[in-house]
């Protein structure tokens, strides 16, 4: 099902220690000591060890921990905020620990912009001057960058707010000024760090939704840094777990909160709920039989009396999704010598995206009792959701 | 009692030893800037008094009216009239082409300075107790290295005038950079800034204010030692305190030091103003 899309940026063996004496601290590490233990015996921190992942192009990535875990060290080493101990880190064939100082700035001009936990806008500059900073180092000219950020600020929401001071506005919209001048750099990744943890929960929530709608209309490749899990389910394509300083776990929300990789993880995982989460694709069942648009309504009676169905989904040669018959038409048409189905074609069936999730399922089956087709973005038959299935899921949500 | 013939370190023989060694080597130079100086006095010192008193009076009472306010211009008109009132304007003009040049070029060497100490840890290891001990040296000392190397006048007023004034301008040019948050300069490093992009865009706009903070100060200094350096020629109301001591005129000496303290309150109210401005939105 993973499509698989272009890596945009390769981790490889990633370590770092705040110290004075790093390879001491590797080698206890290489002798299996973890974090706490080499804190003690060397006095150094082992920032992060042996970090391996990652970043496909376009996706949103969640990079998760609880306090102290090593995430805004990570995101940092990334574009050299923090030096690297060791290991590589590739974007675009640069292997950035490697960088010269000169080839360095040109690779975070190039590739990388960043917003902050606490905004860390000038507060000597403008919204617009913010926005246009990254532009302005570059050297582009006056003209192309005032558009640029415009555009950017545009996208936020904050157009009418240019020529405002940041200490003017709220939290929310400082962070939106944040994410313009982010945005207006056309850096090919954005980095997020705890980037909404400072706002209000409704604030935020808000925010969490615009960034994903933004994300999925730019296809901007985004690591985004939390230590929320539900900010982290809510907005990722894929989480990486970290506990001092160490991977636990990568994948899906829905593979994370299914298959936790460990009792931390699962620990971790507790109290989320998942019928948030657990999607449509998860709970579907494939389909047991499809009418074809062209099938006769006796092939179609037939085909639905040997499966014990009282409506079945009618598709095309491609399998896309025409709408739903059912057997009392069927019969009916069969008896009186019709010779074609495309008439009793009823277009008022519940249809869902694979992501849609539990939650939302379960309020469509009000109505009437079709199962739910579950249709990709072709609109072809992925498979349905039926009541019994959605049930079952909600009740072990419950029960964990 | 015991007698130990420790001899005595001939301290003060190798300072001179090394002046004597630093004017005759540099005699040149010392030349050129003194000609360069007295140039710059002159030009100052007669725009400033070619301009008729009412027109300058004017002029500054403006200046406090827009910078402060006007509170600041009444005293103004208040000080400066009794100045000009007790016949001190022309010693008045002279003080303030001093403390204008001086400042001027104590600041064009302490910014400099002040920013290779805010970047450099080293440099700021160096500077530091250089600058300690130049504070804590008596004002005056400063003015027996200057007569050798610019001999008796308003020259060597301004040479040790402006090594005396300066400290206050390093330190709070180092301050204010290293006082700009954390984050911000984070920030300007995320988005590929060089050290010199970081330092205009970023660091020096946010330090201003306390940069200023050290020029007023640097002023006040200059403005303090300018009047000691009438001790060894500096022309101007220092002189009128020096020659009121001489010749035991009590009342001729107070006369010239309010005129002293109406300028220092003056140079301090604008500078402050200046300091403490906060951008408008
Ligand atoms: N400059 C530093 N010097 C020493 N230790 C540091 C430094 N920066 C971070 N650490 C330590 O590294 C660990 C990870 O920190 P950090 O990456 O900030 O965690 P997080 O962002 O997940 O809260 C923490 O234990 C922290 O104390
Ligand atoms: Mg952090």
């Amino acid at each position: 099902m993973q499509n698989d899309s272009q890596v945009k940026i390769q981790v490889r063996n990633l370590s770092k220690v705040f110290g004075d004496d790093p390879k001491k601290a590797l080698k206890l590490r290489d002798e299996g000591l973890k974090r706490p233990e080499i804190l003690e015996k060397t006095g150094q921190t082992l920032g992060l060890s042996n970090i391996d992942f990652d970043v496909r192009d376009g996706e949103l990535l969640v990079i998760m921990g609880l306090s102290g875990s090593g995430k805004s060290t990570l995101i940092r080493c990334l574009n050299r905020l923090i030096e690297p101990t060791e290991g590589d880190i590739i974007i675009g064939g640069e292997n950035i620990p490697r960088l010269s100082e000169k080839a360095l700035l040109q690779c975070r001009r190039r590739h990388f912009s960043m917003v902050f936990q606490n905004f860390a806008l000038f507060p000597h500059r403008t919204v617009q001057m913010n926005a246009e900073y990254g532009l302005e180092i570059r050297g582009i000219p006056k003209a192309e960058r005032q558009e640029k950020a415009t555009h950017a600020l545009k996208q936020v929401g904050l157009e009418g707010w240019e020529h405002a001071y940041p200490t003017q506005l709220s939290g929310g919209m400082q962070q939106r000024v944040g994410l313009a001048r982010a945005l207006a750099n056309d850096a090919s990744v954005l980095l997020m760090d705890e980037a909404f943890s400072a706002l209000d929960p409704l604030i935020r929530r808000d925010m969490q939704q615009e960034l994903i709608e933004l994300q999925h209309r730019t296809k901007k490749t985004t690591i985004f840094i939390t230590h929320d899990l539900d900010e982290a389910i809510n907005i990722g394509d894929r989480i990486i777990l970290l506990r001092d300083g160490e991977i636990v776990q990568i994948g899906t929300p829905e593979e994370i909160l299914t298959h936790p990789a460990d009792d931390y993880v699962a620990r971790f995982i507790q109290g989320v709920d998942k019928s948030r989460v657990v999607s449509a694709q998860r709970t579907m069942r494939p389909v047991r039989a499809t009418a074809r648009d062209t099938d006769g309504p006796r092939t179609v009676l037939r085909k639905m009396v040997e499966n014990g169905l009282d409506s079945i989904y009618v598709v095309d040669r491609e399998r896309r999704l025409l709408g739903i018959v059912t057997v009392d038409e069927i019969d009916a048409a069969a008896k009186s010598g019709q010779e074609a189905i495309d008439t009793l074609i009823s277009k008022d069936f519940p249809s869902v995206g694979p992501d849609e999730p539990l939650a939302s399922l379960y309020k469509m089956f009000t109505g009437n009792s079709y199962p739910i087709a579950v249709i990709d973005e072709d609109s072809r038959l992925m498979g349905v959701v039926v009541k019994g299935a959605v049930l079952e899921q909600l009740a072990e949500a419950e029960a964990e | 009692m015991m007698d130990f013939d420790i001899p005595r370190i001939p301290l003060g023989d190798w300072i001179e030893g090394g002046l004597d060694f630093l004017t005759s080597e540099f005699s040149g130079v010392t030349r050129a800037i003194s000609r360069t100086t007295q140039t710059g006095i002159s030009l100052l010192n007669d725009g400033l008094m070619w301009m008729p008193i009412w027109a300058l009076m004017a002029l500054v009472i403006l200046l406090c009216w827009r910078l402060s306010g006007r509170r600041l211009a009444i005293g103004a008109l208040l000080g400066l009239g009794l100045i000009w009132n007790l016949g001190l304007w022309n010693p008045m003009i002279q003080t303030l082409t001093l403390v204008v040049l001086a400042t001027l070029v104590a600041i064009v060497i302490a910014l400099p300075l002040g920013i290779l100490a805010a970047v450099s840890d080293r440099f700021y290891r160096v500077i530091m107790p250089i600058l300690d001990f130049m504070q804590t040296m008596p004002a005056f000392v400063y003015l027996i290295p200057a007569i050798p190397f610019f001999g008796i006048g308003s020259v060597s007023g301004i040479f040790a005038t402006v090594i005396f004034s300066m400290p206050p301008a390093i330190r709070f040019t180092t301050l204010g950079i290293r006082q700009v948050p954390k984050e911000l300069v984070e920030a300007a490093d995320a988005f590929g800034s060089t050290r010199s992009q970081k330092l205009v865009k970023v660091q020096l706009p946010l330090s201003l204010p306390t940069v200023m903070g050290g020029i007023n100060q640097t002023i006040m200094l200059a403005l303090s030692m300018v009047v000691i350096a009438a001790m060894i020629g500096a022309n101007g109301l220092g002189s009128e305190v020096w020659r009121a001591i001489q010749r035991l005129r009590p009342g001729e000496g107070f006369e010239a030091g309010i005129a002293v303290v109406i300028m220092a309150m003056l140079l301090d109210r604008l500078t402050q103003t200046l300091s403490g401005r906060k951008k408008k939105p």
